[in-house]
């Protein structure tokens, strides 16, 4: 028998960033097929729009950083930032949106902490948040589900910012505002169009089903583990239900807030960033369980509609703490070790 | 934020400044050379983040508390210059504090009475001026040990040193904020002033996160970033033409043992 003296870990999969971002990737394809379906070609659009220029700024500031940049490219993990924004700003967006968003993304949110493994925020959502903070007129602007440009000319249009010339198009409330303005009032709630669909707000169940099932295969394929989806979707599911049973009038159900906005897209893709999330298994769920329960409260008590990019940046930020105190027990040792110190 | 400036980590030139601060006869190159650059209270010491970060969302707001920050330091160095030898070691914080809070004062007053718009933009900002620790560093580290003019004029170019700074930054946000620059100095000048506005961009949509916070520390980021850029470029010029290195200079020690 042939013996290979190797050290460990013994892995025998390509666990290599590129092939795991390239699964990301791949992952988000049933989300984007269900949203170019219901909102017309502006995703598609800003998704390729997004990765020339997450390809374009990783390269300079690679070049000007005196890095390798075709060995720092091929790891993908720029593209991944591109894709996952690009879902997450509307598909009315023009280009200068997802120019501005994703150039501060790869530039300030990761290159300038250090890039991929030393960026402390989810680079995805702090140009989200960038974008969300500075253009709110743009960032709410999405269409009512299926009534989005018909012909693919007409995100076009809408991409180089002609957003006038094509004003005839239907923008709507997504299910998530319609329940936030109409709260507390039973009829109302009743006769909202969006709010009805199969199981939950009108077009957007589908978004979120085509992106739980793209969570389920990386779940499958071991790119992700299941403690941060399980943690995020179980609190936000448990934090809905008792104020739901309370008074449905005023709180939405725990199936609603499971299927609307970007909850799937935030349990799966967003939250389970591997370096800006915690890392022990106890710290994933108490990071991801926190993320649901900030959801909660602020789409329910906040300020804005949805929270999914404001409570992973918010959890970011703790996710070191919380790995210092649910450090593991090393094997031999009596106690977890608390932090390196 | 600001009782906690003076353990701020300051970064370079840290092994320059060694020597005990007391200086027979002022060097007012030096000094110069300290205030606006090589320890500037904004880009090296980061003393006053609070104000450098609240006010600077317009030139004319960052001019305003820039003067008013350079007018009490330079008034607050002469007066614990003058008092130096009266006041005994264990009294003189209480006391310089009286002093810089005395100052604060008139000049919380005098923009009250002569440029009362920005008195209520600036706000809670100028009473704060009481808490820049730039001011209680350089009252203790220089002014207490240094005769009254060269204490004045430590006062005068370490402020200015601010302001600059404050400007800059003011003017960094106002132009990538709301596409304007010095947009309404008439609340600082009178009316002669009120057509200095600069449209860079005319119908300029704003970008909002200039003006918030978080631009503030970007930029602030950005200007430090580009400072230590040039600090590099010089120290690798001077390397490269053996000049020898200039010594001596004297700022507040911010991390390290004090003599």
């Amino acid at each position: 028998m042939a013996l290979i003296k190797v050290t460990s870990p013994h892995a025998t999969g390509q666990q290599r960033t590129g092939r795991l971002m390239r699964e990301v990737m791949l992952a988000t394809l049933p989300g984007l097929a269900v949203l170019t379906w219901l909102f017309g070609w502006g995703s598609l659009i800003n998704v390729i729009w997004a990765m020339l220029i997450a390809l374009a700024s990783e390269a300079a500031v690679l070049k000007a950083r005196g890095k390798d940049v075709a060995f720092y490219l091929r790891d993908n993990s720029a593209l991944v930032t591109a894709v996952l924004l690009a879902l997450a700003i509307p598909p009315s967006a023009p280009w200068w949106l997802t120019l501005i968003g994703v150039s501060f993304s790869i530039v300030v949110a990761k290159q300038l902490y250090g890039g991929l493994g030393m960026n402390p925020f989810n680079p995805a959502m702090a140009g989200y948040v960038l974008l969300l903070i500075s253009f709110p007129i743009e960032m709410t602007r999405w269409f009512a589900p299926g009534e989005g440009p018909e012909h693919f000319m007409g995100s076009v249009h809408l991409f180089l910012g002609r957003y006038a010339e094509t004003v005839d198009l239907m923008t709507g409330a997504t299910p998530l505002d319609s329940f936030r303005t109409w709260a507390g009032d039973a009829t109302a709630l009743a006769n909202e169009h969006i709010l009805h669909g199969v199981f939950a707000g009108v077009g957007w169940e589908w978004v979120n089903v085509a992106f739980l099932l793209g969570g389920l295969y990386l779940l499958w394929r071991g790119i992700i583990t299941w403690h941060i989806p399980a943690g995020f979707l179980g609190a936000l599911a448990l934090c809905a239900l008792p104020f739901w049973l309370y008074d449905p009038a005023r709180f939405a159900s725990p199936l609603f807030h499971l299927f609307s906005g970007a909850a799937m897209f935030g349990a799966f893709f967003i939250a389970t960033d591997p370096v800006s999330a915690a890392t022990s298994r106890w710290g994933r769920l108490i990071y991801a369980a926190l993320i649901g329960v900030l959801i909660w409260v602020i789409r329910s008590l906040g300020g804005y509609p949805d929270a999914v990019a404001f409570a992973v940046l918010l959890l970011n930020l703790a996710a070191p703490t919380i790995d210092y105190y649910t450090q593991p027990r090393t094997y031999g040792h009596d106690k977890a070790k608390r932090g390196t110190g | 934020m600001s009782s906690t400036d003076t353990t701020a980590p300051t970064g370079i030139d840290l092994e320059q400044d060694t020597a005990p601060v007391a200086a027979p006869a002022a060097d007012y190159g030096a000094l110069t050379n300290n205030g606006l650059w090589k320890n500037n209270p904004a880009t090296v010491q980061l003393l006053g983040l609070c104000p450098l970060l609240a006010v600077t969302g317009t030139v004319v707001n960052s001019l305003g508390l820039g003067l008013a920050t350079m007018a009490v330091l330079m008034a607050s160095n002469l007066t614990v210059s003058l008092i130096r030898d009266v006041v005994t070691p264990a009294v003189r914080l209480p006391a310089f504090v009286m002093i810089i809070a005395a100052l604060v004062t008139v000049i919380e007053m005098v923009m009250q009475a002569f440029t009362f718009e920005l008195y209520e933009i600036l706000g809670i900002f100028i009473p704060l001026i009481v808490t820049n620790c730039a001011i209680l560093g350089r009252a203790d580290a220089f002014a207490s040990k240094n005769r009254p003019l060269p204490a004045a004029y430590d006062g005068f170019v370490m402020g200015l040193g601010f302001l600059l700074i404050l400007v800059l930054l003011g003017g960094m946000r106002e132009a990538v904020g709301e596409g304007t620059l010095f947009a309404n100095m008439h609340l600082l000048f009178g009316e002669v002033a009120r057509d200095w506005q600069i449209t860079l961009v005319a119908d300029y949509r704003g970008f909002l996160v200039a003006i918030l916070p978080p631009g503030a520390f970007i930029g602030l980021g950005l200007i430090i970033a580009g400072k230590n850029v040039i600090d590099r470029h010089l120290r690798e010029r001077a390397k490269r033409s053996k000049a020898p290195m200039e010594k001596g200079s004297r700022r507040v020690r911010t991390t390290g043992s004090v003599n």
